[in-house]
């Protein structure tokens, strides 16, 4: 989703992205980014929780008002309140996935060789 | 604090991004904001896979069944007065249930109602945009930088939206 932001920008509007992977916002060059440290499907946060969700939306507008340069990425101090462990299953889908399921056996026997190599 | 982006990634999708190797394509582009947010019109976009119910248009997660590869390119209009029971959601990728119960943690409709109402920004949009986030494996995203990505740009600024923000699934 990131080419989006600057689909956008680049047509006139100002824009600011709410991202789970910095990571990944900085390699495709988004504009503004405000960075969560929230599980996928969450980007403002969890359901019904209206107070988390209007904070980092309003850390977002201060990301728009203040970013100078383009590139730029600003990091919330957020935190999701659920162990990690928990998290990481509870927001993939209940069923893998129709690329998942049809490319884990090869990315697996790839792990493998990985290892292998290294061992 | 530093987001660690790989911290809730199963091993597999969190190597298919440490092995891609990209380098952002310069200049990012750019638009100033020009004027104080209480005089911006603020457009939504999602990748979270959103359409209204009564459209009966899904995104085509039946062609992606068939063609694990392929993710559906196009996009929905949400009004941003729509009933949150009246949003379904098609995506493959994630687990929907936090977002049928409450539509704002991916699509902030109500919570930019607040803003507007207490004069943080100027206005909302009175259309909202959803993309499906899965551009096929590997991912090709020219489809929306083409056609479908300026389209909505054009939409907006029809509409004389400023502002926009971006949450992707």
């Amino acid at each position: 989703m990131p080419v989006l932001a600057r689909t956008l920008e680049a047509a006139g509007l100002s824009t600011v992205f709410v991202t789970m992977m910095p990571y990944w916002a900085e390699k495709v060059g988004v504009p503004r980014s405000l960075a969560v440290e929230f599980p996928f499907g969450h980007s403002l946060g969890e359901p019904g929780d209206v107070e988390q969700q209007m904070r980092v939306i309003r850390q977002a507008l201060n990301v728009l008002e203040t970013a100078e340069k383009p590139g730029t990425i600003i990091h919330s101090d957020e935190r999701w309140l659920h162990p990690t462990d928990q998290a990481i299953k509870a927001w993939q889908p209940k069923e893998p996935s129709p690329v998942i399921a049809s490319l884990a056996p090869s990315f697996k026997e790839m792990l493998r060789k990985r290892r292998e190599q290294r061992e | 604090m530093t987001v660690d982006s790989f911290k809730f990634l199963p091993r597999l999708i969190a190597m298919f991004y440490r092995l891609t190797k990209r380098e952002p394509q310069m200049p990012i582009p750019w638009t100033s904001l020009g004027r104080p947010l209480n005089e911006c019109t603020f457009g939504l976009v999602t990748s979270a896979g959103l359409y209204p119910r009564d459209s009966g248009r899904p995104f085509d997660v039946e062609r992606e069944r068939q063609e694990p590869t392929w993710g559906d390119p196009s996009f929905r209009v949400i009004p941003s007065d729509i009933e949150s029971g009246a949003v379904g959601v098609s995506h493959l990728h994630f687990n929907t249930t936090d977002v049928e119960a409450d539509l704002n943690i991916l699509l902030p409709i109500h919570r930019f109602r607040t803003l507007v109402e207490e004069g943080r920004i100027g206005g909302l949009a009175a259309s909202s945009y959803s993309f499906m986030g899965y551009q096929g494996f590997p991912p090709d995203t020219t489809e929306w930088e083409e056609r479908y990505g300026p389209e909505v740009a054009e939409a907006f600024l029809n509409e004389g939206v400023n502002c926009v923000l971006l949450t992707p699934a």
